[in-house]
């Protein structure tokens, strides 16, 4: 009965749900709501100075700009200074000690927002400098740490590496990223009635904003309402970041008694705001002659910035996924978090999994050019199998395993084997132009590694007249995860999706929410929407059954009509009955992720419900006098299980993809001696354009594998693990690099791979020949 | 509109949106386009994402009658740099005027959702005003001519491939009710702005747009504080960026005389208000060769408002105009009151934001040379991104030989110094030399004493030596120095 429904609303791929209002520009961002008359605009006064105490901050010439009316600083919050969601350690404001150059020391609400931007520079700080640490070396050297250092064992790392037939060791270097959403970071907080407050936040996780709005104004959560229909973009920059900027609007709403908007300008949300964690790497590997890791060693750091975040988490994940889809029989990592006087880093889709995965791919790459076989075969030698060796180095049974398939199919599609040979002739003919290829794959975990996130719930309304009011704890960020929902509801009541309309994300809707992160949103959010709408149906069965006499299992639901034995009512005529005899026609949903266990202390247990694999192949050309590169072609197969929006599903897979492109290639951020950002634009930050999706591209999602797991409709998330597809550029460049050296030769790559990168690396491995 | 004031009144900017006359006066004359949308009509569709003209995201299109009154043409612009004051007499057109009301969606928007073209939704109005710029000059466009079109919009959500799907078929759906190619290029439209022409000059307090150049001169000596706009692509900057507060402003884009490009035998004048699509494109007729660099000058939206004129006068060290106009030995005629001069190109720099410029004087025009027969030409810059990104070095080079020998060398960079300069070093090195690859070694030995570049964030120090050393090799290769690919924009992937 439902199969048919969900085949609907599965295989065909309806469009996003506010797409026409995406191409007209009638899609209401937070910057686009009306605002009250007596609303004021606010801006971030921000630090000049990676660190050092504030002898003064003088704040009379702020306050006496044009059209000023109100200044905020530390001691003007009524609670908790802290936007800080693990460890309190996040001021809103800082107050005498700042410990990155960007960070904000007040904030200033004025008429217009040019006002309070001309205001906001007009600030006299006194600092007394400090000796700053700036980067993961300075950081290690001084021990200086977030969080305390982790460590994972298993087996007998160090006695089997001592007997290793082979051994290498190298340096990983990964730099971080900028979320880029094309939205700034905003909110709106609008005085209510006896204290309360109501905000509108561009926000991946409003619950959270709301909590530590509460905490800020001294209020409790339930006087505090946030709210997001969506956002231009999140990407993990809007999961714990908002709460700053919201709680800073609340602050200086709280002491004027007007609705204050937050808009931060681009430059400042860039200085002020964390990014992806860049990491250094350096391992110890023993390996057979067939390339098979035997034992592994390996010292993992990030540069988390001044305070925790979400740094704990993101380096549980990186070290996590260290193995992506192989198998680490002797393992031992350890992760240090780095404290330094930089800007908070935070998460970024894939939260630490893609630089896990980044290192043990370049372990793979030169143990393969070390015995001078193609790096694929030494991938599929380390595979996870489907019947041993399928236990993961924390413990968690690989059991869905289909990387195999994945890499056979692609490598075949792709014609792998041919362009390799191919590529190797044009190189030994090509002196300038060097080509290079590349197939890695991805195995993603998929849950919340904390394990209490993975719950979630839906509010659903029927009213009298049919249609259906859906709302769930999940945000929408361009995802699609609205439109997702929907298919569901639609789906379990068999109407059409025009019928089910999903309203803005609201903390007094549904309590408690966990951040849209994790790419589990659809399935969490999925499974409570569709327990929302299988109360409803049952009700509506019962009464169906009550009223004509039917038995439950002759009542079926489908396109807009409900088939009762012979009889065939409109959804929307059976709902009114029903209305009229007194049935609850609203309800909520529930979902917790079944199976999961995480033992934190010991790192042991199954963190993760199932797992999402890819894989890809990449071929660039590299222009050995300038280093620049491009990317001629890319073949993607990708494991999104039974899709519950093929298109949406595809639309994640490119732009992950190519997101993890600009990551590796062309996005680099760049501070000075001083502990300044100095990219913080897009005209000296350079994301994707265009031009950078190959002319050449095959992406597809892989069909008839539902997932293992019973997920909604059978589906897999698909958020992050695409991002991680990108790993096959930065090897392809690897790939080219190596062909200027002597066989066997390593390239010397960091990410992001810039033309100077490339350039220094063809020039370094130049000179390995030489030697 | 004031009561009393007559409508051709000086002092009113007067602008289409949607077929309706707008006046807008008593304004900032720094108030951007974006802000006029956003603040003062309501209109949100249009968003702000970097407020520097590098995301697209506030794409518009606008209308502007030509010189002689008998066309339209129409051109997407950053309207978050874009100063109001700038758009008048034009048609302005956002991403709320495409759809008819209670109508279907305009082509473009369609194809955009049909494609999924849109995920977060945010970069999208700017990436459909961008699309709808092209539709109107060709619906059918290749891919190639797609990813020109959309090199100043950024998404950070789709990885593109269905926004180039979209461009790519939107020339297929049904003729719109509302902007049409037929309706935007109407008499009906035509004698709308037509009948924005101006008899005298727009002027209110703090802006003033002369109409002659006559006019320009003596306003400028008049007020010799004043800042000279153009198209507002730096200038955007200083408002929206730096907060500054602009002195008044005298805006050069309505002097008829600007706005000429005249091409002679002995090479092409272009007027300090041509754009730089038309700039580059006259001098990329002349040099083919010169096509990518033109193309990578920043965007097309940069590039419709920016002036050639304006890249020169503001003299950036990383300026990609330069170097190759000076090593075509470019000059410039300047105007100050009514004296005039020309002056070499070279010559105009004299330090970092340092010019041969006496107070009240401006650039009338820059001259480029006609190809000389026989002469090698080539600009060649090097940046982490191919589109619309600022040069780590830009190198230009124009050689004559006679014999096998190198007669005469001009060779300029961008990036390696605090001003676009000849390396003259490298110059003295190769010229006398036959052509060789040992002379183009020699050459770029000599950098090193034309040259101390900086680290920052675009390069290292010795990067920027080692590419540009590489560039004038690149030069060389291309002149037929080696069989092989020499670029990656050569080569495709490899087949089965």
């Amino acid at each position: 009965m439902r199969a048919s429904a969900m085949a609907d609303a599965v295989d065909t791929a309806p469009r996003h749900e506010s797409a026409h209002l995406h191409v007209s520009g009638q899609a209401l961002y937070a910057d686009d709501i009306a605002l009250p008359a007596d609303a004021l605009h606010a801006a971030f006064g921000i630090s000049a100075i990676a660190h050092g105490h504030i002898r003064t901050l003088d704040l009379a010439p702020v306050l006496a700009s044009p059209n000023v009316s109100s200044v905020a600083v530390a001691s003007d919050i009524p609670g908790e200074n802290n936007y800080g969601s693990v460890l309190h350690d996040d001021p809103i404001f800082a107050d005498g000690l700042v410990q990155y150059a960007g960070q904000p020391l007040f904030a200033v609400a004025a008429r217009s927002h040019g006002a309070a931007r001309k205001a906001a520079r007009q600030a006299r700080v006194d600092y007394q400098p400090l000796p700053a640490i700036l980067d993961i070396r300075a950081a290690l050297a001084a021990h200086s740490f977030v969080l305390p250092t982790e460590r994972l064992v298993r087996g007998n790392p160090d006695e089997i590496l001592a007997l290793a037939p082979r051994r290498a060791r190298g340096t990983v270097i990964i730099g971080g990223q900028d979320h880029f959403y094309l939205e700034g970071q905003i909110a709106i907080a609008l005085p209510q009635e006896d204290g309360t407050m109501l905000v509108h936040s561009s926000t991946q996780h409003p619950s959270e904003v709301q909590q530590l709005v509460a905490h800020a104004l001294a209020r409790h959560a339930h006087d505090v309402t946030v709210q997001c229909r969506r956002m231009g973009g999140g990407f993990g920059g809007k999961e714990t970041q908002p709460a700053l900027i919201a709680a800073a609007a609340a602050v200086l709403a709280h002491k004027t008694g007007r609705p204050v908007k937050l808009r931060v300008d681009r430059d400042t949300d860039m200085l002020m705001t964390g990014k992806r964690h860049d990491f250094l790497a350096e391992y110890d590997v023993g390996f057979d002659d067939t390339g098979r890791v035997l034992a592994l060693r390996i010292m993992l750091a990030s540069r988390c910035g001044y305070s925790a975040d979400l740094s704990g988490p993101v380096n549980d994940r990186a070290l996590m996924h260290l193995d992506n889809a192989y198998f680490l029989e002797h393992v031992e990592i350890i992760s240090h978090r780095c404290k330094t006087h930089t800007v908070s880093n935070t998460a970024f889709r894939g939260f630490g999994g893609p630089q896990g995965m980044l290192v043990i791919e370049q372990i793979i790459d030169h143990i393969a050019r070390t015995l001078g076989t193609d790096a694929l075969a030494v991938r599929q030698r380390n595979f996870y199998g489907t019947d041993c060796r399928n236990v993961t180095h924390y413990g968690q049974t690989v059991e869905d395993n289909v990387i195999h398939k994945i890499v056979e199919r692609l490598a075949a599609d792709a014609h792998y084997a041919q362009r390799r040979r191919q590529i190797g002739a044009w190189n030994a003919a090509s002196p300038i132009i060097k080509r290079g290829l590349a197939l890695t794959p991805v195995k993603f975990g998929i849950s919340f590694t904390s394990t209490a996130f993975n719950q979630a719930g839906a509010l659903l309304h029927v009213y009298s007249d049919g249609t259906v009011l859906l709302n769930h704890g999940g945000t929408e960020m361009g995802q699609g995860l609205f439109t997702k929902i929907a298919q569901v509801v639609a789906a379990e009541l068999g109407l059409p999706l025009a019928a089910i309309r999903v309203s803005a994300t609201d903390t007094a809707k549904v309590p408690n929410t966990s951040a849209s992160a994790a790419s589990s949103s659809s399935d969490l959010n999925g499974k409570a929407a569709q327990a929302a709408a299988q109360t409803i149906r049952q009700r509506l069965v019962q009464h169906a059954c009550d009223s004509y006499g039917a038995e439950a299992q002759q009542v079926r639901f489908q396109e807009g009509r409900v088939l009762i034995g012979e009889r065939s009512v409109s959804f929307g005529e059976l709902v009114e009955n029903a209305y009229r005899a007194r049935i609850s026609l609203s309800s909520t949903g529930y979902y917790r992720t079944p199976k999961i266990q995480w033992d934190k202390a010991a790192m042991r247990g199954r963190p993760f419900f199932y797992f999402a694999y890819g894989a890809a192949v990449s071929e660039v050309a590299v222009d050995c006098l300038s280093g620049e590169t491009q990317l001629l072609r890319v073949d993607i197969l990708h494991d999104a299980g039974t899709p519950l929006n093929s298109a949406i599903d595809l639309g994640q897979t490119e732009g992950g993809f190519l997101q993890g492109v600009g990551w590796l290639t062309s996005e680099e951020l760049w501070w000075n001696d001083d502990g300044e950002l100095r990219t913080h634009a897009p005209s000296t930050y350079k994301i994707p354009t265009a031009r950078d999706w190959p002319a050449e591209a095959t992406v597809r999602l892989l069909d008839c594998e539902p997932n293992r797991e019973d997920t909604i409709y059978r589906s897999k998330a698909v958020g992050e693990p695409p991002l991680m597809l990108a790993i096959s550029v930065l090897h392809a460049i690897r790939d080219a690099v190596a062909s200027c050296g002597a066989a066997g030769a390593l390239p010397e790559l960091p990410a992001p791979a810039t033309p100077e990168a490339v350039l220094r690396a063809i020039g370094g491995i130049r000179r390995g020949a030489g030697a | 509109m004031t009561a009393g004031v007559p409508q051709s009144a000086s002092n009113i900017i007067r602008f289409l949106l949607d077929g309706e006359q707008v006046s807008a006066s008593g304004l900032p004359p720094t108030m951007t386009v974006l802000e006029y949308l956003r603040e003062v009509a309501h209109r949100t569709g249009t968003k702000e994402g970097c407020a520097e003209g590098d995301c697209g995201a506030c794409t518009v299109v606008l209308g502007e009658l030509a010189p002689d009154g008998t066309r339209v043409g129409y051109r997407a612009v950053n309207s978050c740099i874009r100063l109001l004051p700038t758009i008048d007499g034009q048609d302005l057109v956002t991403v709320e005027s495409l759809q008819a009301r209670d109508g279907p969606l305009h082509p473009v928007q369609q194809a955009m959702v049909d494609h999924h073209g849109s995920q977060c939704g945010f970069c999208t109005p700017g990436f459909v005003m961008s699309l709808f710029a092209l539709y109107l000059h060709n619906p059918s466009p290749a891919r190639e001519q797609v990813l020109e079109a959309l090199a100043g919009n950024l998404c950070r959500c789709t990885g593109y491939r269905p926004i180039i799907d979209a461009g790519m078929r939107m020339g297929g759906y049904p003729t719109p009710a509302n902007w049409s190619r037929e309706a935007a290029y109407s008499s009906a439209r035509l004698a709308a702005l037509r009948a924005l022409r101006r008899t005298q000059s727009l002027k209110f307090p703090g802006f003033r747009a002369p109409r002659s150049c006559d006019e320009l001169a003596a306003a400028f000596e008049a007020d010799p504080g004043a800042v000279l706009l153009a198209g507002g692509t730096d200038i955007g900057l200083w408002v929206t960026q730096q907060l500054r507060e602009l002195p008044s402003i005298i805006y050069i884009g309505e002097v008829a005389e600007l706005k000429c490009i005249r091409s002679d035998a002995a090479g092409i004048m272009i007027g300090a208000a041509v754009p730089l699509t038309e700039g580059w494109g006259a001098i990329v007729a002349a040099y083919p060769q010169l096509a990518e660099l033109a193309q990578r000058f920043g965007s097309p939206p940069v590039r419709n408002s920016g002036t050639l004129c304006g890249n020169i006068a503001n003299g950036s060290p990383i300026g990609d105009a330069m170097p190759v106009l000076i090593a075509l030995g470019a000059e410039i005629e300047l105007r100050r009151g009514s004296h005039t001069r020309r002056l070499p190109l070279d010559q105009f720099y004299l330090g970092y934001q340092r010019k041969d410029l006496a107070s009240a004087e401006f650039i009338t025009a820059v001259v480029v040379p006609a190809p000389q027969a026989g002469r090698r030409v080539a600009s060649y810059k090097v940046s982490k991104r191919f589109d619309q990104d600022i040069s780590a070095v830009c190198a230009a080079f124009a050689v004559d030989q006679q014999g096998d020998r190198v007669s005469f060398a001009r060779i300029a960079f961008g990036g390696l110094a605090a001003i676009p300069a000849r390396a003259r070093a490298t110059e003295a090195a190769l010229t006398g030399r036959p052509w060789n690859l040992d002379s183009i070694e020699t050459a770029a030995a000599a950098l090193t004493e034309d040259f101390r570049p900086l680290t920052d964030l675009r390069a290292s120090s010795a990067y920027r030596l080692q590419a540009a050393g590489n560039l004038l090799r690149r030069f060389y290769f291309e002149s037929g120095g080696v069989a092989n690919a020499v670029r990656t924009a050569e080569v495709v992937a490899s087949a089965r």
